[in-house]
């Protein structure tokens, strides 16, 4: 922290660096300090991404297990299978995944993907790392709130880890832990579920007001908000979200572990039977009381999941376009209507709970107003690529594959947004589908393009562009043979939550009744099968290209190796701590590319002069 | 390296980071009890008629509490006030008070906790039941001795506000006539459930702002001799944790205890 930001060697804008050794930091503080226990927000987002990796690892992990076992159920885990049991006993006898412990997997898929990977990696990796370089402040706001948020988040992974050893293995109810099942299970999975998750809502609200005071207060002289990159008004909207709509649930989790824990009835109505006995509760709760709070955050949640990929993704397109991103105030807007209407939209995931027609009819329109503004921002994206000279690297193939893979995911949607298609098709393997289209194809793959854009900042070397693009192209096409099939099985009439993958449905289980589903339906199974783990495969040259880039990557020549406009890459190459070596002065907008009369195609936002073009003109 | 606007205000927004930073904490907490008051909303709408409980607080230590926390609030305003001015002294003064009246608002609240945790309705064997306060539950011995009354039905238990002067005796049960009994803790219905837990809850950020006031009283100080505007900063931010504090008991007292 004593550090002078002026012992910095001079700041080049676009000459070669040797970014390793003129950087180098003046501080010495230790290796403790310097990375475990860092106020670092350039540390920290690091942190938060590599955590965020393996959760996400894991988290395919558990998805490869369940896939085997709605394959093939009741058959034992080739290769892993005898790890499983002696690790897990039990619920993993002779390597066979028992329904409980498959129960485990899938609500432990979905709280491991969505809150330990999809968040911290989007939201508190990129936006740490990111979002203070992009507005020119030294550092967050609160530093040592910072280090707080990601301690929060480690101690909430590890709760939900250890809960997979304890006696009767992790929580089943779901990753929306439902009661009164939640609290009908006789296992102490659901209360580490609990404590996990008010660790990582703390962790959540601890980096929601960091983000929200350092964009308000630390932006640099001339930074208005309309100069503001888009990514930075994703996380701006994003963090709003988080912080107002995750309380609802933390207080939701208090009610459940008082359910759990001293026996209230919050959510447990009079007369609960469970196992074929009249519970001894008092009664009177109420199970909606649940679905309420958790969907009220659960629904910005998907927005939390979803704006900072758009973000990631209107920076890299405005970059390798060379082109002004097309109508940067109608996303401006759009994204802060998205954050307003999210939060009235939540009972859609409760049409078929009869709350009756016309709250029905409110949430319907609510929702369907939603896709207004997510409809303007995916076109701005699309216009935007409209007469521009496109580079074609790695983080751009990612970016063009999420228009079409966040489209298909979000208008799969609208069925489920309206009451009568959605009472079909909930709960079936169509909504799997729906979801999984828009976060991981959809937001996921926004990651990956934001991780090879930045590692160059991060590190000062390239990934490597060959295997990137084996990346791409093979996760590209198991991604979609994982997930379309799930399109048909759903509207088939395939349930979610089947230990089995609807065996017991299926034509060939009970042959002669109506209804059944087919047995090309059923055979879908095997070859999701197989392109999931051909999908896990793909994630291999991801992930040695990672490592192998920190040390071997192509060295980059300047700061600014993507040529970009914004601050980020006019920092330092890696930035050191503080970032900036003069406070920067900002003159001109995010995106102000092939400008005409400007020497390079690119003028950065801390260029001085005049602008010559307005925001949204381009030069075609 | 320095954070800008750590400490002096930014012109252009008119706060320092740390005021921001409160606010948008207080939005969430607002966020967090508000889901609390909205279950308590639709559970007792839920409620079937006649079945949610009335007068079944101490309105007296109540309403004691609430001029407890006003007290402390104008003392919370008068040491920050008193920092503004610099006048040390007067600080170390008022924030004593804030202390002490946090610390005999929990110990109030304990009070009233123990009354009800040691309330107990007894139904007996031959459908009568016993309620009131225990005084002997030797678990060897093979009778309870409750201070309270017989009645002959749980509706006459649910809405005490009409009945005045209970009389209470000392009522000794053999365990042998004990069908059930239940103390009145969280698990009794769903109205103690929310006692328990908005209070439980509200009670956990008294207890962090006695903390955090007395870190600033004892420890904390020293910042005062370095730089007093910092440490005026964060008089003022916890100040405005303690005042959402006491807003969240002025819902709270009327919510809980006068409806």
């Amino acid at each position: 922290m004593e550090t002078i930001v002026h012992e910095f060697p001079p700041y080049r804008e676009h000459e070669a660096t040797h970014a390793h050794e003129a950087h180098v930091h003046h501080e010495d503080i230790g290796f403790w300090r310097k990375y475990v226990f860092s106020t670092d927000h350039k540390i920290i987002g690091i942190q938060y991404g590599f955590t965020a990796l393996c959760f996400l690892l894991f988290g395919l992990f558990l998805m490869l297990m369940m896939r085997w076992q709605i394959a093939h159920p009741g058959q034992p885990v080739p290769a892993i299978g005898p790890l499983l049991a002696k690790l897990l006993g039990q619920p993993a006898a002779n390597g066979v995944i028992s329904p409980e412990l498959y129960n485990s997997f899938g609500a432990m898929h979905g709280t491991i993907m969505i809150f330990l990977g999809v968040v911290p990696l989007a939201f508190a990796a990129f936006g740490n790392y990111v979002v203070p370089l992009m507005i020119g402040a030294p550092d967050m706001a609160f530093p040592r709130v910072n280090m707080a948020s990601y301690q929060a988040y480690f101690l909430g992974g590890i709760v939900m880890l250890v809960s997979f050893f304890i006696p009767g293995g992790a929580a089943q109810a779901g990753w929306t832990s439902y009661s009164p099942l939640a609290t009908s299970i006789p296992t102490d999975g659901q209360m580490f579920w609990i404590i996990g998750m008010v660790l990582l809502i703390t962790s959540s609200l601890l980096g929601a007001v960091n983000f929200i005071a350092t964009i308000i207060q630390l932006r640099a002289p001339g930074m208005t908000w309309m100069r503001l990159p888009f990514f930075v008004w994703a996380q701006f909207v994003t963090a709003f979200l988080l912080l107002l709509a995750f309380p609802p649930l933390e207080a939701a989790a208090l009610m459940q572990l008082m359910d759990n824990v001293v026996h209230t009835s919050f959510f447990l109505p009079t007369g609960l039977a469970v196992g074929g006995q009249l519970a001894h509760i008092s009664g009177g709760g109420s199970p909606l009381l649940w679905q309420h709070l958790f969907w009220f955050l659960g629904h910005p949640e998907v927005y939390v999941l979803i704006l900072p990929a758009m973000g990631i993704v209107a920076e890299i397109i405005a970059n390798n376009t060379r082109k002004p991103l097309w109508g940067y105030k109608s996303l401006v807007y759009s994204v802060l209507a998205i954050g307003f209407l999210s939060f009235i939209v939540w009972a859609h995931h409760m049409y078929l709970t009869g709350m009756g027609t016309k709250i029905a009819t409110f949430f319907q329109a609510t929702t369907l107003a939603i896709s207004i503004p997510s409809v303007i921002i995916l076109t701005c994206l699309l216009i935007s690529l409209w007469g521009g000279s496109i580079r074609f690297n790695t983080p751009m193939l990612f970016c063009l594959a999420f228009l079409p893979m966040f489209g298909i995911g979000g208008l799969t949607g609208l069925p489920l947004g309206l009451a009568p298609s959605d009472i079909y098709l909930h709960d079936t393997y169509y909504v799997i589908a729906h979801f999984h289209y828009v976060v991981a194809p959809g937001t996921i793959f926004a990651l990956f393009a934001g991780i090879y854009y930045w590692f160059p900042k991060m590190t000062g070397r390239k990934m490597n562009e060959f295997w990137g693009r084996v990346h791409f192209w093979c996760s590209l096409v198991f991604m979609n043979i994982v997930f379309m099939p799930m399109f048909a099985q759903g509207m088939e009439g395939m349930l979610r939550r089947m230990a089995n993958g609807g065996a017991n449905y299926s034509a060939a289980r009970v042959p002669g009744v109506l209804d059944t589903l087919p047995n090309d339906i059923m055979a879908m199974n095997d070859w999701i099968l197989w392109a999931a783990i051909a999908l896990g495969l793909a994630q291999i040259p991801f992930i040695i290209n990672l490592f192998w880039s920190i040390k071997h990557g192509e060295p980059v020549s300047s700061d600014n190796p993507w040529q970009a406009t914004t601050l980020d890459w006019q920092a330092p190459t890696p930035p050191p701590h503080g970032n900036f070596a003069e406070p920067p002065q900002i003159y001109r907008g995010p995106y102000e590319y092939s400008g005409p009369g400007h020497a390079t195609d690119f003028t950065p936002q801390n260029q001085p002069g005049s602008s010559p073009t307005p925001q949204t003109a381009t030069a075609h | 390296m320095e954070i800008p606007y750590a400490i002096h205000v930014r012109p252009d927004t008119g706060v320092y980071n740390a005021k921001v930073g409160i606010w948008l904490f207080l939005a969430s907490e607002v966020m967090l009890f508000g889901a609390l008051f909205s279950a308590y909303v639709l559970i007792r709408v839920g409620a079937p008629p006649g079945e949610w409980p009335h007068g079944w607080q101490n309105v007296t230590l109540g309403t004691i509490n609430t001029i407890v926390l006003a007290l402390s609030a104008i003392t919370t305003l008068m040491a920050w006030v008193a920092c503004k001015v610099r006048q040390f002294g007067k600080f170390k003064f008022f924030h004593a008070c804030t202390l002490l009246l946090g610390l005999a608002f929990l110990c109030i609240k304990g009070v009233e906790y123990y009354d009800h945790l040691t309330h107990y309705e007894i139904h007996l064997a031959g459908g009568r039941i016993a309620d009131g306060h225990m005084l002997e539950n030797n678990p060897k011995a093979d009778y309870v001795v409750i201070d309270g009354r017989y009645v002959d039905n749980e509706e006459q238990l649910i809405d005490l506000r009409a009945q005045k002067n209970i009389q209470e005796t000392e009522i000794k049960i053999p365990r042998a006539d004990i069908k059930d009994m239940q103390n009145y803790g969280p698990w009794h219905n769903d109205y103690l459930a929310l006692y328990f837990t908005m209070t439980g809850l509200h009670a956990l950020h008294i207890l962090a702002g006695c903390i955090v006031i007395g870190y600033l009283w004892g420890p904390g100080r020293k910042l005062w001799a370095v730089d007093p505007e910092h440490f005026t900063n964060r008089v003022e931010v916890s100040g405005l944790f303690w005042h959402f504090v006491d807003l969240v008991w002025i819902f709270l007292f009327p919510v809980l205890y006068l409806t």
